[in-house]
């Protein structure tokens, strides 16, 4: 219900929302609880378990209960906070974890059948038979118990990731952050304040307080309008910082989008990374109730809630209030509904010394020890001076004490320190690195006492940052003194709620210590208390102080579980923002992506690198006719492949040739300028790094070619080794993969299709197998390389990349017009695989030279990176697996890489395993399956026959084993 | 004979702007890495000097101004970007022209735009004219120098120029969105 004149949130602008489908009006600055509130719906949930009717417990970010889901569609959205949830024309929301409807929810049976589901019940019950724990009863428990679900679908929404810098984070913008930001301010450090509500002032703005001689409101707008003209500082609201990490970094979620009905191109939600020199945490502190009989029923709630309610949006959260406290803080509540008009039905306080007065019954020394109503509170019961009475009442005020929010001071693992006096645990000094705290945070609960804390907190930042302190005179404020008396819960018959979130009682607490899980996180895991989305910010303290007695120790000894980042639920959606789908990793493209897409070319994707497959021509309708074709076009007249993709390393230096020694396994040193040389190189622990071609351009000029998948790889191993191992050389380098786009021209008219775009034709002679230099290609200064990876005589032709579309087309235009065409990376894996050429399915980083048959090309005559390595006993002979080719000679006559190799007599078992197929492709030029394979001893075992079982894909296929090169071993067609 | 037609690494994509921010296309005529050899270090930069009247680099740093730069891109190595480089002894070039998309982010809000999409600090204070930096926008490495008050110098691999540009577009709209 709605006070007319109370609120100091603008209740203007009207808007109309829906709860479970039923329409509601509310104002613009509403949040769904308190809009909620202002229409008298207090039942908005059901229990985790026992389906119990739940109501809005907190008026902030710890909410256990007014859990609700939002939206429609993909854009739903489960397990919102209500109280967090501003209210916007045409929000619709929906309540949870019940059917079919909130008010009659059949699995409410649940909470009839609660003496059998204690803590534990689950573990002890459902073990046997073993298998069924997994088929049949967690679906089950899961289906019963929960939380909102999933809309299953992609989430369409859009949201973003941010970083931040500052010197000061100040976290939190109640009064201790407000006058911490504002000296920081004036102190002209960076600040970045940050506050998880709409607005500042924090409890300024739920309590009746005056602050410098005005209005608490008054004075957070004062200083507002102040911070709101200094550069130096930026504020963001709506900003919950969730997470404490390594070098002052801090992970914090905006919620950016979520309170419009549409965002437009801006974000739902922000994930910041916000790295802070100093950080102060003024996060508050949050209330505790106390556990009595029946203490779940909607209508129940936080005292200092129901004072936020009141005096920010104007909300009387019931017709008849009764308050139950240990502390006079909740009087507060009592005075100001009272004033406000509403009926206080009793306030009840459980020490017998309390000082209280006012126009409704005080009850000192008393405890509510039950409560009636269905779906809301009607009735509480209260002891008083030995007898109980039954008093009406549709809302009750509890407040069992506040807890410092201290929760991101442990997420370095500090432990917070138990203070007896405010009977709460409180941060210990220095727990995160450069995150001090101050104000309610620190256990300073009163206003005067945070604004004092926050100025020294801010003063101590700021000399530690070097900063000259500013003048900031404290106002005057509220200094009154916080007593109370601890209070846990009122003994008795009847489940007392511990953890409204996941219905732990207090006896399931004193259950799991007489089951000997007395270690605070074993009884944390034994009940569940403290999980799930509110991580037991409204239980924690209580819950210990449960089992600290059933264990006879005091709460110190018994110590608090470990708070982890984050401190709110962060939407995964936030901290992948725009990873998703195509977002995931970068798209690189060759400069002849878009012939290929022009020409319907799929695309596979090569590391980040976009390669066609295939060019599908008309009538072709199934992958292999196209790379059949595209096979016998190279070798029987020209074929076009864009061979950008492989990375290219320019190197020069003084120690250039020294250096290529070193880390390939052949020699460079003595390469002639103008020619090109096979290499491959090893990694320190002896087995096969990568291969490729590199090139010598001049005395101290090289260029490397790589392979596409490491290309990054083996410059970053070029690297470590000139940086760590020969910094002492002479030596440049940097990929230029880019600067050239690449193109092989394969075949035996490669060079009629070349000569047609060179400025200057080539012969054999003039340009022989191996050859390479610059050339002028249409007027472009170019490249030219006589290598072939296909096993025809082939170039590869390289020009600077902004003419890479244009002399792709020119070169497949010519080679159409010889009856060739562009090749794609199926082609290229049969071309290679019928010469028997590697790829990395061979050198798969397992292999060593030996094992691909290239031992000899090991020089002796120097000294090279793996070198040693690889002449450990157990990396060359007989036992070890050797590259051969398959061909298969049985019945069957497919194929399949992955397959694994047996002796044709053997059982295809793991223990007779002899090898496997690491390549396969349908050879049109032999006209049947080739395969390339590792196999024990295999090369003394050409000729044999041998079995190659492919357990994945029931295939059984029996084999000659081969040399590795089945086209061309002689080497003639690359001649030319 | 005819001629190859050249392709600008951002062709088709740009020029884009949203709210105050604009993303255009820088292409300077060349870009040259320059990496002076072992011990050559002063001379290679006094002979920049006289070749384009800017020293090398210090890391972090660019010097020149607009139109002739030189920008610190790695260990020992600088980028020569607008001008033909002349020659320069002691130092090992090789041509990047055709590597690079030099992208142009300029606007109040860049700022606020690479915060998005770069991990480092470019605030005013601390990433000032003439600082550069080797980093991230998002998901793949690139160069960034500032070059003037709201004026950002951003230079990704030619192939990715299309998710660049993407990212940087997705960004600048977001900012403009929340701009209040």
């Amino acid at each position: 219900m709605r006070i007319k004149g109370k609120g100091i949130a603008a209740l203007t602008n009207p808007v109309k929302f829906s709860f479970d489908g039923q329409s509601y009006s509310g104002f613009e600055s509403d949040t769904l609880a308190s809009a909620l509130l202002a229409n008298d719906v207090q039942l908005v949930g059901r229990s985790f378990k026992y389906h119990r009717p739940r109501g809005i417990l907190t008026a902030g970010s710890e909410e256990p209960n007014a859990l609700v889901t939002t939206g429609r569609g993909a854009a739903r959205t489960p397990n919102v906070r209500a109280t967090m949830q501003e209210v916007f024309d045409g929000l619709e929301a929906h309540s949870q974890n019940n059917w079919p409807s909130l008010r009659t929810d059949v699995m409410g049976v649940n909470d009839l059948l609660s003496p059998f589901l204690s803590a534990g019940f689950y573990y002890k019950t459902f073990m046997w038979p073993k298998s069924f724990w997994e088929k049949l009863y967690e679906p089950i428990i899961r289906h019963a118990a929960g939380l909102g679900a999933l809309s299953g679908q992609h989430d369409t929404g859009r949201y973003d990731k941010a970083y931040g810098f500052c010197d000061l984070l100040v976290i939190g913008a109640g009064p201790a952050g407000l006058i911490a930001a504002l000296t920081a301010g004036r102190a002209g450090a960076d600040v970045i304040l940050a506050d998880e509500n709409p607005w500042l002032g924090g409890r300024l703005r739920a309590e009746v307080e005056e602050v410098g001689g005005m209005s608490g409101t008054d004075w957070v707008a004062e200083v507002a309008a102040e911070l709101s003209t200094l550069p130096n500082v930026r504020i963001i609201t709506r900003t919950t910082v969730t997470g404490v990490y390594d070098q002052g970094t801090y992970g914090a979620l905006e919620r950016v989008g979520l309170h419009r009905a549409t965002s437009g191109d801006a974000p739902l939600e922000t994930f910041w990374r916000i790295v802070a020199k100093r950080a102060l945490l003024c996060s508050g502190a949050l209330e505790r109730p106390i556990a009595f009989r029946n203490n779940d029923r909607p209508g129940i709630m936080t005292a200092g809630a129901v004072r936020a309610y009141l005096n920010h949006w104007g909300v009387a959260t019931g017709q008849r209030v009764a308050v139950f406290c240990n502390n006079d803080d909740a009087h507060r509540t009592a005075r100001d509904l009272a004033e406000a008009g509403v009926e206080v039905a009793a306030l009840i306080d459980t020490r017998p010394d309390a000082q209280a007065s006012g126009d409704f019954p005080v009850f000192t020394g008393a405890e509510v020890v039950n409560t009636g109503g269905r779906l809301g509170l009607s009735q509480i019961t209260i002891r008083h001076q030995g007898a109980t009475q039954r008093i009406d009442a549709d809302c009750l005020a509890v407040s069992g004490g506040w807890n410092p929010s201290l929760h991101l001071t442990c997420h370095m693992n500090g432990r917070p320190t138990w203070n007896d006096s405010i009977a709460a645990f409180v941060p210990q000094p220095g727990a995160a690195p450069g995150l001090d705290a101050a104000g309610a945070a620190l256990g300073t609960f009163s206003t005067k006492g945070a604004l004092k804390s926050g100025f020294y907190r801010a003063k101590l930042a700021l000399d530690d940052l070097g900063l000259k302190v500013p003048e900031v005179p404290i106002p005057t404020s509220d200094d009154s003194a916080y007593v109370l008396t601890p209070h846990w819960t009122v003994p008795g018959k009847g489940r007392a709620w511990l953890d409204f979130q996941n219905d732990v009682t207090v006896k399931d607490v004193k259950l799991a210590a007489q089951e000997n899980f007395r270690s605070v996180e074993h009884m944390k895991r034994y009940t569940t208390q403290g999980m799930a989305t509110d991580q037991g910010k409204n239980s924690n303290v209580s819950a210990l102080a449960v089992l600290a007695d059933a264990t006879g120790r005091s709460i110190a000894e018994t110590g608090t579980t470990t708070f982890r980042p984050p401190y709110t639920p962060v939407s995964i959606a936030a901290m992948g923002a725009g990873a998703h789908g195509h977002g995931f990793a970068p798209e690189r493209f060759t400069t002849s992506h878009a012939v290929s897409v022009e020409r319907a070319a799929p695309m596979i994707e090569a590391g980040l690198w976009f390669r066609p497959s295939y060019f599908p021509r008309p009538g072709e309708t199934t992958w292999r006719q196209s790379c059949d074709r595209e096979v016998n076009m190279v070798r029987t007249a020209v074929g076009i492949c864009d061979v950008s993709t492989l990375g290219k390393i320019d190197i020069q230096g003084r120690n250039a040739a020294e250096f290529l020694d070193f880390v390939y396994i052949n020699t460079f040193s003595t390469l002639k300028e103008g020619r090109v040389r096979y290499g491959l190189m090893l990694r320190e622990d002896g087995h096969v790094m990568d291969d490729g071609t590199t090139a010598r351009l001049g005395q101290n000029h090289y260029v490397m070619t790589t392979t596409t998948a490491a290309a990054g790889a083996v410059m970053k191993h070029l690297e470590f080794v000139h940086q760590c191992l020969r910094p002492d050389w002479d030596l440049q380098m940097i990929s230029v993969t880019e600067q050239w786009a690449q193109f092989a021209v394969a075949g035996p008219r490669s060079r009629e299709v070349l000569n047609a775009v060179l400025d200057a034709p080539i012969d054999d002679q003039g340009f022989a197998f191996m050859a390479c230099g610059e050339v002028g290609v249409m007027g472009t200064r170019g490249r030219l390389f006589r290598i072939s990876f296909s096993g025809e005589h082939a170039y590869e032709v390289a020009v600077p990349a902004r003419y890479g579309d244009s002399l792709f087309r020119l070169l497949v235009t010519h080679a159409e017009a010889m009856g060739g065409g562009a090749y794609g990376m199926e082609a290229l894996n049969v071309l290679r695989i019928e010469k028997g050429h590697i790829t990395h399915a061979e050198i798969h980083g397992r292999t060593t030279a030996f094992d691909i048959g290239f031992a000899r090309m090991v020089s002796a005559k120097k000294d090279c990176i793996g070198q040693t390595m690889a002449a450990r006993p157990g990396l060359t002979g007989p036992e070890r697996e050797q590259l051969v080719g398959l061909r298969p000679v049985g019945v069957v006559k497919q194929l399949t890489a992955g397959a694994h190799l047996f002796n044709a007599d053997a059982e295809a078992v793991r223990v007779n395993d002899q090898g496997y197929v690491t390549s396969v492709g349908y050879s049109p030029t032999l006209g049947h399956f080739l395969g390339l394979g590792f196999l024990k001893n295999g090369r003394a075992r050409h000729g044999e026959t041998i079995r190659m079982v492919d357990h994945l894909r029931g295939l059984d296929v029996i084999c000659e084993v081969t040399d590795p090169v089945s086209v061309d071993p002689e080497g003639g067609r690359l001649r030319g | 004979m005819a001629k190859l037609i050249a392709k600008k690494p951002c062709e088709g994509l740009l020029p884009i702007a949203a709210g105050d921010c604009s993303l255009t296309e820088v292409t300077p005529e060349a870009i040259t890495s320059i990496a002076p050899a072992k011990g050559k270090e002063k001379s290679v930069s006094d002979a920049l000097k006289k070749a384009h009247g800017m020293v090398f680099p210090a890391p972090n740093r660019a010097t020149g101004k607009e139109g002739s730069r030189l920008i610190w891109t790695g260990r020992g190595q600088a980028f020569l970007v607008g001008p033909m480089p002349k020659a320069i002894a002691g130092a090992a070039m090789t041509d990047q022209s055709d590597a690079w998309a030099v992208l142009r982010l300029e606007g109040a809000t860049a700022e606020d735009v690479l915060a998005r999409l770069v991990p480092v600090d470019l605030r005013a204070a601390t990433f000032k004219r003439g600082h550069t930096a080797r980093t991230m926008l998002f998901h793949m490495s690139c160069s960034i120098t500032r070059i003037g008050a709201t004026a950002f110098d951003i230079m990704v691999f030619r192939s990715m120029a299309n998710t660049a540009v993407h990212e940087l577009s997705t960004a600048m709209k977001s900012v403009a969105a929340q701009a209040r």
